[in-house]
């Protein structure tokens, strides 16, 4: 049986409860809108780019402790990436959150601590709202971005 | 189950005893799912609100049509198809006396509450206008504001909304302003599934029936809490579900009054809803068959109409008894729970205590509640422009059955501790 603490490591409820780079970002060059209705998160992440290279993230929005803590660690984790080390990223934390062997995948760091989402399927889609968020920030998506429906039933 | 008459009144005696549980809880040996363990935790079920547990009973109703009676309705001559028939058609009337109608021809079945309003805002809706009025509720389930929204694009009416007041009760006062020369119908709920409410629905369709505007009552949440009786409420039209009534999902009762029926259009074609069909003109069946087009839940009718039978034996009177005691020890630890804010604290309600934590998100205290065993309903409720007047995203409902037990509601709380053992003190 998976522990709670798994899931709710003290990282994750500091990150919860005092979300890093929370606010709206005036010269961000990408944004982009993730919702999710059934669970009623928000987020709106702004993304300022350089020649290809993530200069600052931030964002703003409501949600439950593990999509809030995801965003804020994810904001902490791109600065000074690449887009494309940015996405290599997500395809990491992908299969770190959804249990589908992170072991080959780049080291993700602090990232890890939402490892224990795995063990909760109804959970993955707060956890990946912030990120699936982020690669339509990357694209100038500007449909909002649902993870409903995709990763959990 | 015997419909015992002693029983029954020793039950009702019962319910008016010091322990008003032991008799009705008693029951939750029927119910086999109560057995499993979830997270190596006995399973404690509130969220009914959602659907409840079936009893065995229940169970054996639908399996015993498939082995022994399976054939089609209405049509064969051969001896399975007039079983089969027999047996749906008692189901009828076990739910006209459920709800007290008039006649079984106004007893529809239908998939669901959604469906019957569906029907409803359809075939009694074919005749709105533009500039027509629709009047609904702050507080209705997206079930009674959509089927209505699509009639008001097809015909041009307006919706109109009754504000909710701090507490969840309805504003009777703007209820009867809001209904105009225009109104055409009012879609109301008996009981918020969100919030509990009991409405004085007795009242606001008199009200509404004092400018000859017809009522729909939407029951989903009040059938399987309070005993219904369609001719004493006086409504138009009653919609309710089996599923939140101990019987099987996709199944459902509309009631309505037999004239408005007799006046409204079909509103799915196919078999069974016609009396003759040729190219150049059909003409339609009898009620209720009219409203019933195709092969019907055979089997879900049944069992609903064994549910039916089973909480009538048991009593709606001791178990809403049962259930308000519940509802009152939930209440009660609710007000001592630190950070705890209640949503929907109208005076009357019905087994439904919802609430959001300070500082905790509904999902995250349902995670954790679901670890413990627990299940609720966090989110919305499906209610979402009433989430948004009480300024939240989301709530935790927990909702009463029959079934469940102050150990129930014990156990909730206990999980409740374990969120703040998990976030910290509000």
């Amino acid at each position: 049986m998976p522990e709670l603490r798994d899931l709710y490591q003290e990282l994750i409820i500091d990150h919860g409860r005092r979300p890093r780079n929370f606010g709206a970002l005036a010269d961000a060059n990408h944004r982009a809108e993730g919702f999710n209705p059934l669970c009623g998160d928000r987020i709106t992440l702004f993304v300022k780019t350089r020649e290809g290279v993530i200069e600052d993230v931030r964002f703003e929005g409501t949600g439950c402790a593990i999509s809030t803590a995801s965003a804020s660690l994810m904001s902490e984790a791109l600065k000074g990436r690449t887009e494309a080390e940015a996405r290599a990223l997500f395809d990491g934390f992908h299969a770190l959150v959804t249990g589908e062997g992170a072991a080959e995948q780049a080291p993700l760091g602090k990232l890890e601590v939402l490892a224990g989402v795995a063990e909760f399927p109804a959970r993955v889609k707060c956890a990946t709202l912030a990120w699936h968020t982020l690669i339509a920030a990357l694209r100038d998506q500007s449909a909002p971005v649902t993870t409903e429906g995709e990763e959990s039933r | 189950m015997r419909d015992d008459p002693k029983e029954r009144a020793a039950l009702g005696r019962a319910a008016n005893a010091i322990a008003p549980a032991d008799g009705i809880a008693r029951r939750r040996a029927d119910f086999p799912i109560l057995a499993r363990t979830v997270n190596d935790r006995p399973l404690v079920y509130l969220d009914n609100g959602a659907t409840s547990q079936k009893p065995q009973c229940v169970i054996d109703a639908e399996a015993h049509y498939y082995a022994h009676l399976n054939a089609n309705v209405h049509r064969g001559v051969h001896r399975l198809s007039q079983e089969a028939t027999d047996a749906y058609e008692a189901a009828r009337d076990i739910a006209r006396d459920f709800i007290n109608a008039a006649q079984r021809e106004e007893i529809v079945f239908v998939r669901g509450t959604t469906e019957a309003i569906n029907l409803v805002a359809n075939s009694f809706g074919a005749r709105f206008r533009a500039g027509d009025e629709i009047l609904i509720t702050g507080m209705e389930h997206h079930s009674n504001i959509v089927p209505w929204q699509l009639a008001c694009e097809r015909s041009g009416a307006v919706l109109k909304v009754v504000p909710v007041d701090d507490s969840g009760e309805l504003d009777a006062a703007a209820f009867e302003s809001l209904l105009s020369p225009r109104t055409r119908i009012v879609g109301l709920t008996h009981v918020s599934n969100a919030l509990g409410t009991i409405n004085p629905v007795r009242e606001l369709i008199a009200l509404a029936h004092a400018r000859g505007v017809p009522v729909l009552l939407d029951g989903a949440q009040a059938v399987p809490h309070l005993a219904i009786d369609v001719q004493a409420l006086d409504c138009d039209f009653y919609a309710f579900s089996g599923h939140k009534l101990y019987g099987p999902t996709g199944t459902g009762v509309l009631y309505g009054r037999r004239a408005l029926l007799e006046a409204m259009p079909p509103w799915q074609g196919g078999g069974d809803m016609i009396r003759q069909v040729s190219f150049a003109r059909t003409t339609y069946n009898d009620l209720p068959y009219r409203f019933e087009a195709g092969t019907p839940n055979i089997a879900g009718a049944i069992a609903l109409g064994e549910a039916m039978r089973y909480v009538r034996d048991l009593g709606l009177d001791a178990i809403a008894a049962h259930e308000s005691a519940l509802l009152r020890d939930a209440t009660e630890r609710a007000r001592a729970f630190p950070g705890l804010r209640l949503i929907g604290t109208a005076r009357e309600k019905a087994a439904i205590l919802s609430f959001v934590l300070q500082d905790v998100h509904a999902h995250d205290v349902g995670s954790i509640l679901d670890h413990e065993g627990v299940a609720v309903r966090t989110g919305h409720h499906c209610a979402m422009p009433l989430m948004e007047r009480f300024g939240v995203a989301a709530t935790v409902r927990a909702s009463f059955a029959l079934y469940n037990t102050h150990e129930d509601v014990a156990a909730l709380f206990a999980a409740l501790d374990k969120v703040r053992e998990v976030f910290g003190d509000a």
